[in-house]
């Protein structure tokens, strides 16, 4: 008697909100508000905005910037990953070398290393491999590189900038393989594999789901902090670039807003990239899920 | 001669003296039910048998090969990480908790080792991961995630991923003690069936049942000592020490 009622699709009142109507009819206000102000005031100087934002100069150091964070992100990549892996080794050797690169890399701030890099040629004046003392004139037994001529500034760059992000990447992937449970480490060497294959075929691509989300959160970071790269000093790039047009047109704000639009046009592109990467995993997960029912 | 010889195996975590002189022998193609209270040693002994756990005096061989250490001129070597492996290769283990590889099927779970350990080629492998697993009755779960088998499928998955490796002697520990009670007596099938194929198996368990019907010989562990041992129906039916008696009356 009651069941047949029970049939019958619900049709409630919905609930309301007036306060969070107003607050949200506030805010949309008040950007109209700064909006309509920003595209007046002298200051912003749009009409130089225009003119720099496509200069070729400006597009050049955007794609350095760009380069300068995909180089650092994969060199920090392999580098975290191998970080990881050897806190994790049997091998106590592995283990403390990794200990201290993370203590010191992750314990000093980039900009100071980044300065450090860039002085290197002056603390080190040349790399030599071999015996030392020991040379016939200027023969001597090995090998011998004056380090002012090895590297371009663009490289030191990217030592730099990777060494530090390896140190985090380290962190990042350590929580990963923690996440793996020690079953299946035990499981895989109950079968024979060994420490390696174990780590490259049970804990790691399992620690991936957990590795990656933060992973692309580093990429954007990383995409930022290209503009500390003046502590080499490397002025190729987005931002010291913007500011040495400003420095002859005695007009900075417009060109930090250029330099903005650009940040701000990369994390977006980088938003949309790591969007579609974690659906990808969410979607491995589901299909899963699809496949048992 | 034993395939297994255990002799007074001591083993401590820390201050905590867990394996206090085990010495045990087991015979090829033996059934050995190791039971008895929780915190009486008898799944680090089992994983002692494959150096999962190393022992810190005592001896174990398996088929006349000493575990986990060489021993030349009087003087024990610490063996190799690859020799450790390949020893392990051949005893197959299976664990309460499964701990099947969550990412691969069924199938990829059985034939990892065959690929990554034996070097053995795919389709090789394939095909023996199939037979395997029809043999443990789930020929129709080869593409399916562990996360979507039930628990006695899983560990039946486990089972056969251990036995791809030919091992010449299998180690279960607590195999069933994980299982909703309605899935136990699938795996004690297929555990049957293996101890009926002249399997060497060493079974840590609380299934008197089981261990009386399937083992050759029973073995009753408690503070890290063999308190008693014999054929099943003997200690089972007519225990001679107190401490058997007690722990007996408590889950017969």
């Amino acid at each position: 008697m009651v069941q047949s009622t029970n049939h019958e699709p619900i049709k409630a009142v919905p609930l309301r909100h007036p306060i969070r109507w107003a607050v949200a009819l506030f805010l949309v206000l008040l950007s109209v508000a700064f909006v309509v102000d920003a595209s007046h005031r002298s200051a912003y100087d749009w009409k130089s905005f225009r003119k720099y934002v496509f200069d070729h100069r400006v597009i050049q150091a955007a794609g350095i910037t760009l380069a300068l964070t995909a180089l650092s992100m994969f060199f920090a990549i392999l580098l975290g990953i191998s970080l990881a892996v050897m806190r994790r080794s049997p091998n106590p050797v592995f283990r403390i070398t990794s200990w201290v690169f993370i203590w010191a890399f992750r314990g000093t701030p980039v900009y100071v290393q980044l300065v450090f890099w860039g002085l290197l040629s002056t603390i080190y004046h040349s790399l030599f491999i071999g015996i030392p003392d020991v040379h016939y004139h200027n023969f001597y037994l090995g090998f011998h590189q004056a380090i002012s001529q090895s590297f371009s500034l663009f490289w030191i760059a990217v030592i730099g900038l990777s060494l530090n992000e390896a140190a985090y990447m380290a962190e990042i992937v350590r929580a990963g393989l923690l996440s793996v449970d020690s079953g299946q480490e035990e499981a895989a060497s109950a079968l024979g594999m060994s420490w390696w294959t174990t780590m490259r075929y049970v804990v790691i691509p399992q620690a991936m789901r957990i590795i990656i989300p933060p992973t692309g959160n580093e990429v954007v970071s990383m995409l930022k902090t290209t503009s500390l790269v003046t502590a080499v000093p490397l002025v190729t790039d987005l931002y010291a670039r913007t500011r040495d047009i400003s420095a002859e047109t005695y007009n900075p704000i417009p060109l930090l807003l250029v330099a903005s639009a650009w940040y701000l046009f990369f994390t977006t592109l980088l938003m949309i990239v790591q969007h579609y990467v974690e659906k990808r995993f969410a979607r491995g997960h589901t299909t899963m899920i699809a496949m048992a029912s | 001669m034993s395939m297994i010889i255990a002799q007074d195996v001591h083993k401590s975590f820390g201050s905590n003296h867990v394996l206090r002189g085990i010495s045990l022998e087991v015979a090829r193609g033996e059934v050995m039910c190791l039971v008895g209270p929780s915190g009486s040693g008898k799944s680090t002994f089992l994983r002692c048998i494959n150096h999962l756990e190393k022992i810190n005096s005592g001896r174990i061989t398996v088929n006349g090969t000493l575990i986990g250490y060489r021993e030349h001129n009087g003087k024990i070597y610490e063996l190799k990480a690859r020799e450790a492996a390949a020893q392990r290769s051949e005893i197959g283990m299976v664990f309460q908790r499964f701990n099947l590889f969550p990412h691969m099927t069924a199938l990829q779970n059985v034939t990892a080792g065959l690929i990554r350990v034996k070097g053995v080629n795919q389709s090789e492998a394939d095909a023996e991961g199939k037979a395997l697993l029809e043999r443990v009755g789930l020929a129709d779960k080869f593409e399916h995630y562990p996360a979507h088998l039930s628990g006695g499928q899983q560990q039946r998955v486990a089972i056969a991923r251990s036995l791809a490796m030919k091992p010449s002697l299998m180690l279960f520990d607590e195999p069933t003690s994980a299982l909703d009670p309605e899935l136990v007596g699938e795996v004690l099938d297929v555990m049957r069936e293996l101890a009926a194929s002249g399997m060497t198996m060493i079974v840590v368990t609380h299934e008197l049942g089981f261990a009386r019907e399937v083992a050759d010989s029973l073995v009753f562990m408690d503070g890290g000592i063999v308190v008693e041992s014999g054929e099943p129906a003997q200690v089972l039916g007519n225990p001679q020490q107190e401490r058997t008696k007690s722990f007996l009356s408590k889950v017969l």
